[in-house]
């Protein structure tokens, strides 16, 4: 759907909205709030269905998603970010390159070879210098392997293939590693994370750390995992990877967002799957 | 959704920024200009043009969100109580919304070998609307139901 | 663009006879909708998947028309009951004139 961005009348809009809630002053807010006892993610930890969807007090984004939107994914048939790991599967074979190899050259059949591999990504990659995430390496795969060109970020063929990736791992726990090399990158997505930004001067921690479960508007905030990613989104209406969730976080605080496979994001996305490490992969999930 | 609503103030998040977040989110939607923008009268328009005889309510059933989790993309199941046998079945189903760009969201044609009368989708939605099923039996009679969703893109949705 | 766009249908192999049984469909596709505008502000035009027709043994069975209305990578499911053993064929077609198959087998023992 067509969304016109006018700063101008969206602040007056915020304004009004502002003025109206001030004259009814949160009462409603308050009774609910005493109703479940404080804890809104009560609902959540008291579900048997979620137990698969938790590691501990960690929480999958599924938990917090309406029951619709969970059937799409429960079902692979209905769930179009399988669309993504179709396309990833023809790519995996696909010989591009002056050395002419395709992924299946080396790797060969990656329901065996790349079973459990995205569950420790992000990690550090001695040939950057720096983390490399499943799109970095498979475009580094390219460039030295294959020598075939870098694949585009968010390009049909790099989501299919991060999808296919990452989809060998789906139900094996994220373990990534921030010891060691990783640690002062694994610091800086933490920084990242804590970091009040944008126009409205919120941090990742203050919606997703310190408000999970509560709404903003009619809608529940989550804990903000990534075990779920790269995700079909509904409002995106297509398969889409973490930075770019990432970065539609960073414009809804008014936030200059990074650009997708930056350092920035990479290391953010080190820090963001810590968060989570011990939850499942629901690569790929459907998220609202 | 959620059956908690609380306010965000307690945990952190002022209220200016909260609100400011709110009204970023769920403001957009009603300041996009559409043109040939349907109304329930041009939905209604639509459902006659369709349909010759006049619908009753009954027999459909549309099931889908209340509310909404996001407008680009709302599951809709509608079902019509029949037989499905040679000689009474459901000949075709349409489906029109009051608020979108266009009243025309789809029309199924059914036949007796289909067994059951139910068809699902996913649609978008612009704003909060109702979604109209007509349901045209081999009979010639037609009916009808309705159903609202609400459609609010409230909170950082990013 | 059309080599991007594929077709899923889900159907089961084997029915009871007169079993109803429930079919699921998915195509990629963008379901262009004529309203949205690129960054230059020109509209991008229109392009969806306008029908599905299925047949079974060459007998139409079931069709959908679609609007602009339809989210993208279009879903849809319907039922079929099971008279004999055949040949479900699926045809979507784009706006630009493109058709897309499917066809799936049914045995009804």
């Amino acid at each position: 759907m067509p969304r016109l961005r006018s700063p101008l009348l969206t602040a007056a809009a915020a304004l009004a909205v502002l003025g109206s809630l001030a004259a009814c002053d949160g009462d409603k807010s308050k009774s609910a709030a005493m109703a479940d006892s404080g804890d809104p993610l009560a609902q959540y930890r008291a579900n048997p269905k979620y137990k698969a969807f938790m590691a501990g007090e960690k929480m999958s984004g599924y938990v917090f998603a309406s029951p619709e939107t969970q059937a799409m994914q429960d079902d692979d048939f209905e769930n179009p970010g399988m669309l993504a790991v179709q396309d990833g599967e023809e790519e995996w074979s696909k010989v591009e390159g002056a050395a002419g190899k395709s992924c299946a050259s080396c790797h060969q059949d990656a329901a065996k070879s790349m079973k459990g591999v995205a569950v420790s990504y992000p990690k550090f990659e001695p040939k950057r210098g720096k983390l490399a995430n499943i799109e970095h390496r498979i475009n580094l795969c390219r460039t030295e392997h294959m020598k075939a060109p870098e694949l585009k970020w968010e390009s049909k063929p790099l989501l299919g293939l991060t999808a296919y990736v990452e989809h060998q791992s789906r139900g094996l726990p994220i373990s990534v590693k921030v010891d060691g090399p990783a640690a002062p990158f694994f610091e800086e997505g933490k920084k990242f994370y804590y970091t009040r930004r944008g126009q409205m001067d919120i941090a990742c921690a203050q919606c997703h750390e310190q408000n999970p479960g509560m709404n903003i508007g009619v809608e529940n905030l989550s804990q903000g995992q990534s075990n779920g990613y790269p995700t079909y989104r509904l409002k995106w209406q297509s398969f889409g990877s973490l930075h770019r969730r990432f970065e539609g976080c960073n414009q809804e605080v008014r936030a200059e967002p990074y650009p997708r496979g930056s350092d920035e994001y990479t290391n953010l996305e080190l820090y963001v799957a810590w968060r989570g490490n011990g939850l499942k992969s629901e690569a790929p999930s459907v998220r609202r | 959704m959620t059956a908690s609503s609380q306010s965000l103030n307690r945990r952190g998040l002022s209220r200016r920024q909260a609100v400011a977040a709110l009204g970023l989110g769920s403001v957009v939607v009603t300041l996009v200009p559409l043109s040939a923008e349907a109304t329930p009268e041009s939905a209604k328009k639509m459902l006659g043009d369709l349909v010759k005889a006049a619908p009753k309510a009954g027999k459909v059933q549309i099931k889908t969100q209340e509310i909404a989790e996001n407008g680009n993309t709302v599951p809709v199941t509608i079902s019509v109580e029949s037989p499905m046998t040679d000689k009474d079945y459901v000949k075709e189903i349409h489906v029109v919304s009051d608020k979108n760009p266009q009243p025309g969201v789809a029309s199924f044609m059914l036949t007796p070998a289909n067994g059951k009368a139910e068809v699902q989708f996913r649609m978008r939605m612009a704003e909060t609307q109702n979604v109209i099923a007509v349901a045209v039996m081999s009979d010639g009679s037609a009916w009808t139901a309705a159903r609202e969703v609400k459609v609010t893109i409230g909170g950082c949705g990013g | 663009m059309a080599a991007d766009i594929k077709p899923r249908i889900r159907v089961p192999q084997t029915a009871k006879k007169d079993e109803i049984i429930e079919i699921k469909t998915l195509i990629s596709h963008p379901m262009e909708s004529g309203q949205r505008k690129d960054s230059q502000g020109k509209i991008i035009p229109r392009k969806i998947i306008n029908k599905m027709t299925v047949a079974f043994n060459g007998k139409p069975v079931f069709e959908a028309k679609l609007e602009p209305s339809i989210s993208a990578n279009p879903y849809l499911s319907f039922f079929l009951k099971c008279s004999a053993s055949g040949n479900l064929d699926f045809t979507w077609t784009d706006d630009d004139g493109s058709v897309y198959k499917a066809t799936q087998a049914i045995t009804v023992a």
